[in-house]
């Protein structure tokens, strides 16, 4: 690669034999590509978390020793705005006993099928709160029902709304998780009970929502992506490629180039196992707005030899020749920045990272052998037109080189405001909103924390420390107690707490005489209640759910309204201290649940991409120290190559202040793209300081006339292509693209308003000559 | 040559089993003859189940049940197990809780009916009564454990309609598989695939389908012993929760049957005196 005799034997041959090149590139396209159909979008949440991920472990063990609490909630909302009218009731009837066909389906709570108790003597009536003997036409036993569920903590908040305006028909579902077609199914199956039942009765919307929805919107949220915004951006490349290179069979050789760099990082992707989450499916997106650059080089090169009149195929060895060292350092500084995506603490990351490093390095490889092969075969013509890029470069330089130390300090000016503000940028983010309000999920979400019940939730496994422990009076007490606080909380919107049932069978075994409405005073008393009621519960409706095998521990659940990370570990970090504070006979291992699994991946994330940034940042500077045969010029360039990913991250300060997950990527990523603005335009400038013996302002006015156009154009590209990602419906996406467009913005800034400027400076202080020398000693 | 030999030695060897259950259908064959289709025969195999487990009065045995969760943690219970049998209607039982220790001493009196509601009473001793528990739940789980009260109890012919399905062995032994539907409505199953013992005509393996007709549970019975030479009892039964993961073991000792109990050993007022 270092010798250009080689690249030029290398790339004569290649416009010779442009067929043999086709056959052999295509081939190799078409066979890797094949992986695609191995990938599979994936439908379970927690493909964000890693194996070892503490908080999912956490959860994990939660749910194996109670139950695993995936869910599907249809919201039936009549438009008489009363739940408790006839025809509600008995939809929540008829749906309560169709839920039960729903795949996986282990449990299903709903008004109707509530195990009520009440006491008849000495005799405890346990029954469904409507059963085959109630006579929903009678208006007193509707009258009956009402206040029976509006009283009930169990019930109120969690599957009846306060105004009695929406109720819940909840489906716990047990999925197998041995592949992503599980939640596919329940949710089919989810929706079309709903639409069976929305036609027969009219005046009843029903909407859904709950984990297995999340996970579907998981996968709803890539398809869209794909089908929306990758042919959006492809429209917009061939737009942007159209108006850069004036040149039909350049835009359409380049087409070729980026369409096999997809399919072959996808289709490795695929073979390796990664599966399709909103994150790898904006790979695409990215290899292509990289894979671009890499083309544009070198058409554009081309292009230009032509006009000064070389013939094609010689046009395109020059090409060739002057590209290749810098294209193929580009290419592996910004492999190099996407792999440092495998520090990531959340797989899709290292999916993403991985499929568009490895698109990107096919990009390369293609840009090398593919393009100049079909560009050979190809007729092109050249515009004779004057460029009114050049010209705008030209006056671009003039002022650069005229303004040169105002710029130095206008830049750090504006650097240093900017960096200022980079503490306001908090590290929060609301996991709901990770999709958009064009994901029905999200809207449903919305709809039910404002309207019924909350979907995020904490978990607390409190244990009582010995096997039937949880019937020892002063521990139900303080959980009693801990419950009030809970519900005392201004986030809480239900708190489910053995204590209700225990409170209700006191009084049920006391012929419902409401003095009895307290905890039981005695271990035995409230054990021998708990067997009592578990006796009498039908299948699937036992406690199983929410207390352990050996009675050590019981299961506690708060359903909190739509809060931020911080919100609710602060939440989290309350709760615990009163437990530790009031409870001593409670042992806490802490909360657990997927919002608190969500809460701590962003912070998480961004530490473990702390080492990857860094790892990326030493290992793209010694390949600009070596590839620019220069320590001191190589140390410089660092400058340009951290300053926009600082000063994007202030102006997000400014702007919208708040980082979350899909920001912590940014720096690493953009570290690897935006190196090679610099990369470019410091081998032009050093090519004119070396082999052209220019002085300063000559090189920064020749690095201007000649990587200018094309790192202006390769920008745009990179931008629009980022802004696209910028329109995802999934948040993540959507706010990288956005950080990403504009670091990449400032990077061409730092390039050419403040690297060049400080370039002069630095070299007018030594004699040409002696600074050639100096650069030139490998 | 010597293919021919082993062949012919293994094929004696097969015959001598495939004598034995030859025999076996040879014997069984009035009885089947006059079962045409399969749900007649299904029938008559649980009348001639139901036949052969007649007449042992009553029963005493204790139980020891063992709880495992998806985690492998376990939890013991221990029980102490009456029964009468009553007939043309579904068992009296009476089951002396012995442990855990907050339970001890609670007795639970169930009598249990193929088409209605079971009765059931349950004596609090930190109450110091007996409350009768009024509900139409049957399928729910016994003590937390994977069990449900019915799984364990008698299983009365009228409980099911039937079907027979094929013969099979398992685990060497001959079976009928029969299919089992729950006729009484609040039932937690749709159906229960049986593997009956022809020698013994008790159950091997039964698999529950739950409402949306997935496979639920796997319930094996093994180490039957036969009483009084005619009664066979399993000392274990293990039954696994293929959704939950949950798993629990029913060890049954002290087999009694014909003892001195009567019907007033399980009458309400006996709750009390039950130790």
């Amino acid at each position: 690669m270092k010798d250009p005799a080689a690249v030029v034997r290398y790339a004569s041959w290649v416009v010779r034999h442009p067929w043999i090149v086709i056959l052999i590139t295509l081939l190799l396209v078409m066979a890797a590509a094949s992986g695609g159909r191995l990938l599979v979008f994936n439908t379970d949440y927690r493909v964000f978390f890693s194996d070892d991920n503490p908080q999912m472990l956490a959860f994990d063990a939660v749910e194996e020793q109670y139950s695993k609490n995936d869910n599907v909630m249809f919201m039936l909302v009549p438009k008489g705005g009363d739940v408790f009218n006839q025809q509600t009731l008995e939809v929540i009837k008829i749906l309560s006993e169709e839920a039960w066909q729903l795949p996986y389906s282990t449990r299903v709570d709903s008004l109707s099928n509530f195990q009520y108790t009440e006491a008849n003597g000495d005799e405890l009536v346990v029954r469904h709160l409507i059963d085959d003997e109630t006579d929903l036409g009678d208006v007193s036993q509707r009258r009956k029902i009402r206040d029976i569920a509006l009283a009930e903590p169990i019930l109120l908040n969690r599957l009846v709304s306060q105004r009695a305006h929406v109720t819940g028909v909840n489906v716990t579902v047990q999925l197998p998780g041995e592949n992503s077609a599980e939640v596919l199914q329940v949710a089919a199956f989810a929706r079309d009970l709903a639409s069976r039942i929305e036609t027969q009765y009219p005046d009843i919307e029903i909407r859904l929502n709950g984990m297995v929805f999340m996970n579907n919107a998981f996968s709803e949220a890539s398809q869209q992506d794909m089908k929306g915004l990758i042919p959006l951006s492809f429209g917009v490349m061939i737009l942007i490629l159209g108006l850069m290179t004036r040149s039909i069979s350049g835009t359409l050789s380049t087409l070729l180039v980026i369409i096999s760099s997809i399919i072959v990082g996808m289709g490795l992707g695929g073979y390796i196992g990664f599966p399709v989450t909103p994150p790898s499916a904006s790979s695409p997106i990215i290899i292509l707005t990289i894979a671009i650059a890499n083309c544009v080089h070198i058409i554009v090169t081309m292009l230009h030899e032509m006009r000064t009149g070389l013939d094609k195929k010689s046009a395109i060895v020059e090409s060739l020749r002057i590209n290749m060292q810098p294209v193929f350092i580009t290419s592996i500084t910004t492999t190099l920045g996407f792999l440092s995506m495998n520090f990531s603490d959340v797989p899709p990351f290292q999916h993403l990272g991985n499929m568009v490093a490895m698109g990107v390095v096919t990009s390369f490889i293609l840009a090398i052998s593919l393009l100049p092969a079909v560009m050979s075969l190809l007729p092109a013509r050249v515009c004779e037109t004057q460029n009114d890029e050049t010209h705008l470069m030209h006056r671009l330089s003039d002022f650069v080189v005229r303004q040169q130390h105002k710029l130095i300090w206008g830049m750090t000016l504006a650097v240093l405001l900017l960096v200022a503000a980079i503490p306001r940028n908090e590290l929060n983010d609301v996991f709901v909103h990770y999709f958009d309000q064009s994901i029905e999920f999200r809207q449903d979400a919305d709809f039910m924390a404002e309207n019924l019940t909350g979907l995020y939730v904490i978990d607390y496994s409190l244990n009582s420390g010995q096997p039937g422990n949880i019937s020892d009076p002063q521990f139900l007490q303080e959980v009693e107690a801990f419950a009030n606080w809970f519900r005392a909380q201004p986030e809480t919107i239900h708190v489910n707490s053995i204590t209700d049932i225990m409170r209700r069978l006191n009084k049920n075994m006391h012929g419902d005489d409401p003095r009895w409405f307290r905890l039981p005073q005695e271990r035995e008393l409230a054990a021998q209640y708990l067997l009592l009621y578990e006796m009498s519960l039908p299948y699937g409706l036992d406690l199983n759910n929410q207390i352990n095998v050996d009675k050590s521990a019981i299961r506690f659940t708060a359903s909190l309204q739509t809060l931020s990370s911080n919100e609710l570990l602060a939440l989290e970090r309350r709760a615990s201290g009163w437990l530790a504070a009031n409870a001593p006979h409670i042992i806490n291992p802490g909360g657990s649940s997927t919002s608190l699994m969500f809460a701590h991946i962003g912070e998480r994330n961004i530490i473990s991409m702390l080492t990857g940034t860094t790892l990326a940042l030493i290992g793209i500077s010694l390949i600009l120290i070596f590839a620019l045969r220069s320590l001191k010029i190589g140390l410089i360039s660092m400058l340009p190559n951290l300053v926009p990913a600082a000063m994007g991250f202030g102006l997000w300060g400014l702007l919208v202040g708040e980082v979350g997950l899909g920001l912590s990527i940014v720096a690493g990523m953009t570290l690897g793209i935006v190196v090679d603005d610099t990369v470019h335009l410091l081998s032009k400038y050093l090519r004119a300081r070396r082999e052209k013996n220019l002085d300063g302002e000559g090189a920064v006015r020749y690095a201007f006339r000649d990587a200018g156009v094309a790192l202006f154009t390769t920008s745009m590209v990179l931008v629009c292509g980022f802004l696209i990602l910028a329109l995802s419906s999934f948040q993540l996406n959507a706010n990288m693209g956005l950080l990403t467009a504009i670091v990449i913005t400032f990077a061409l800034l730092a390039d050419f308003l403040l690297l060049l400027p400080l370039l002069m400076q630095y070299d007018k202080k030594q004699p040409a000559t002696a600074s050639v020398k100096e650069l030139c000693h490998a | 040559m010597r293919k021919t030999k082993t062949g012919k030695l293994s094929a004696v060897n097969i015959s001598l089993p495939g004598l034995r259950a030859a025999c076996l259908l040879f014997a069984l064959l009035p009885m089947v003859a006059q079962a045409e289709t399969p749900q007649q025969k299904g029938l008559a195999i649980a009348l001639e189940a139901d036949r052969r487990d007649t007449g042992w009065q009553n029963q005493t045995a204790s139980l020891k049940m063992v709880l495992r969760n998806r985690h492998g943690q376990e939890s013991v219970r221990q029980i102490r197990n009456k029964a009468l049998e009553v007939d043309g209607d579904g068992d009296k039982s009476l089951n002396i809780f012995d442990s855990p220790r907050d339970i001890k001493g609670t007795a639970f009196l169930s009598y249990t009916h193929a088409l209605k509601p079971d009765e059931q009473w349950l004596y609090l001793p930190a109450l110091k009564r007996v409350k009768r528990i009024s509900s139409n739940n049957k399928s729910g789980p016994f003590m937390g454990s994977e069990f449900a009260y019915e799984d364990f109890t008698s299983q009365e012919v009228k409980k099911y309609r039937y079907q027979y399905i094929r013969d099979e062995t398992l685990d060497g032994r001959d079976t009928f598989v029969i299919e089992r539907y729950p006729v009484y409505k609040y039932s937690g199953y749709t159906r229960l695939l049986t593997w009956l013992d022809k020698e013994m005509y008790q159950p091997l393996k039964v698999e529950f389908y739950d409402r949306k007709k997935s496979l639920l549970k796997t319930l094996t019975l093994s180490d039957y012993q036969q009483y009084l030479g005619q009664y066979w009892r399993p000392r274990q039964m293990h039954m696994v929760n293929h959704q939950t993961k949950k798993s629990t073991d029913l060890y049954w000792t002290d087999y009694h049957l014909k003892t001195a109990l009567n019907r007033r050993d399980f009458d309400r007022n006996s709750l009390k005196r039950a130790r």
